[in-house]
């Protein structure tokens, strides 16, 4: 992208953006959510706070490879002095465990995935079919006429599934033709499709009769994963209920006016307290609210759902801090939780977080009942006490007594 | 009359296939195309080898294998299986479940007619 493109998409002159390519200008807010979205890129990664977010990435690179011996303790230095070399560091080292989760996720569809079983047992059942009944044809030069019509017919049909399990096959291994060598995995291209929109849909605040709005808007997304496009019409529809019960002017100045309680905010509305922070996450960004994080994740502590904000993110692939109130909430199946957290290291950042998990879907009695549990995420009030203590991960998290705590963290 | 075979499979045009092939070789042969009732269908006549596909509808080969070797008067009976995945596990599993003998799709008619006549033969 051109810089005067960048510029004119963050809304600011290009001098200006040239002041602030060479660090002669330090940003945040507004101009730093329009540059990080028109760049594709995460907030944290651009604002003041960029280097601990480097720091942090350099020392969950070194986690990955331990034999290389990096030198931990001197992170920070290297970072500080040599930042080109360790962004290039991070980024090559986040690009090889997206890599490596790809594969992973590829190895595990080519051994499980029940489509891919099927249409390889098609082709196969076809090809076996052919083979033999063209074997009888080729080698028995007294077979009756009715018996050559029907092997005929047989090979005939065969010929035509086999072409058609062939195509199904063929188009289901192709990758989807914009997703590149690094394509993401559903969810995480739903995320992306939220965060490119700020997590803020207009389209669906306005009063609606049908679902054709949000079938406009996966249109117009031109999703090429069939997943992803399931995961987006369930997130819009969501979206659009919750829009629907807490209308945005309403909801914005009943947030105001409760300072975003989110209890006083159920109260208000009557709706559920999942609801409630899906709501506030979806606030437009106004200097009136704070920045919100939001993340939710099944019974089984897999991501479904994440909002990142300035030093707040969860690991996909890898396993997540399971202090993260998100995760004990799913032990406490509805009942609210409400928790300071604190991040690792002197000054470390503090969040207030509110976490709840429920039921996932209608009631049912009968049967599965997938639970859900979701939390939202905003810079702590000042003066709070941490009731929790998290970190990014327990090989690169340095609080040695955690009792959480699942393998030794190389900061020991 | 000759040997009795039978062949369960769900395809039928590989149900043909091999029932023209094995019936031109002398064998008198029987089908049955779905995975559920097929230890019943085997206790009820049994025949002298059964031919037995992996993925079938209901109950897969190896159940119905698995199920057959847990009767004792049917532990000796042949069982030559033929299925669409070579990988060494599936070849593993079947001979600890007690198959005789075992050929991956897609086979020659030869390979078919060579392995009947060895687990039967007389």
């Amino acid at each position: 992208m051109r810089q005067a493109d960048l510029a004119r998409a963050a809304g600011i002159s290009a001098s200006y953006l040239n002041l602030i390519e060479h660090n002669r200008r330090r940003i945040g807010g507004r101009i730093l959510n329009d540059l990080a979205r028109a760049l594709g890129l995460d907030p944290a990664q651009l604002s003041e706070g960029a280097e601990t977010a480097l720091i942090e990435d350099l020392r969950a690179a070194a986690a990955t490879r331990p034999a290389a011996e990096a030198e931990v303790g001197k992170a920070e230095e290297f970072a500080g002095r040599f930042p080109g070399w360790a962004g290039l560091v991070a980024d090559q080292a986040a690009q090889i465990a997206r890599l490596e989760a790809r594969v992973k996720s590829l190895a595990d569809r080519m051994a499980h995935d029940p489509q891919l079983a099927t249409s390889l047992h098609e082709v196969i059942s076809a090809v076996t079919s052919i083979r033999s009944t063209s074997s009888i044809l080729v080698g028995s030069e007294d077979l009756d006429r009715d018996w050559q019509e029907r092997f005929h017919r047989n090979i005939y049909n065969d010929s035509q599934r086999l072409a058609d399990s062939s195509r199904a096959l063929v188009g289901y291994l192709e990758a989807p033709a914009d997703s590149g060598a690094l394509a993401l995995s559903p969810v995480e291209e739903v995320d992306a499709y939220f965060d490119r929109r700020g997590h803020h849909i207009a389209d669906l605040e306005g009063p609606a009769e049908s679902d054709a709005d949000v079938e406009e808007l996966i249109v117009a997304t031109a999703l090429t994963n069939p997943a992803a496009e399931m995961l987006l019409r369930g997130r819009l529809s969501t979206y659009r209920s919750d829009a629907r019960a807490m209308p945005q002017d309403a909801f914005e100045a009943a947030a105001i006016e409760t300072r975003h309680d989110p209890a006083l905010l159920a109260a208000r509305f009557g709706v559920g307290p999942a609801a409630i922070l899906r709501r506030l996450s979806s606030l437009p960004e106004r200097p009136a609210h704070p920045a919100f994080g939001f993340a939710s994740c099944d019974g089984a502590g897999a991501v479904t759902r994440l909002k990142a904000i300035e030093g707040f993110s969860l690991p996909r692939a890898a396993a997540a801090c399971p202090v993260w109130p998100l995760f004990q909430a799913l032990s406490r199946p509805g009942q609210p939780i409400r928790a300071i957290v604190a991040l690792p290291g002197e000054g470390g950042r503090r969040y207030l977080c509110h976490a709840i998990a429920g039921p996932l879907g209608p009631l049912r009695f009968d049967g599965l009942a997938p639970v859900e549990a979701v939390m939202l995420v905003q810079a702590a009030p000042a003066g709070e006490t941490a009731m929790l203590e998290a970190g990014g991960g327990c090989r690169i998290c340095p609080r040695p007594a955690c009792p959480a705590r699942r393998e030794p963290s190389l900061l020991a | 009359m000759g040997k009795r075979v039978l062949v369960i499979e769900d395809e039928p045009n590989i149900i043909e296939a091999l029932s023209f092939i094995l019936s031109r070789d002398g064998w008198t042969v029987h089908t049955h195309s779905d995975g559920v009732n097929a230890n019943e269908r085997i206790r009820a006549t049994p025949p002298d080898l059964v031919i037995l596909d992996v993925m079938l509808p209901g109950k897969s080969g190896f159940d119905i294998l698995r199920d057959l070797r847990a009767d004792p008067e049917m532990q000796a009976l042949p069982v030559l299986m033929l299925t669409a995945r070579g990988q060494t596990r599936d070849r593993e599993l079947a001979e600890k479940l007690g198959v005789n003998r075992f050929i991956t799709k897609p086979f020659s008619n030869a390979e078919v007619i060579e392995n009947v006549r060895a687990l039967v033969t007389g």
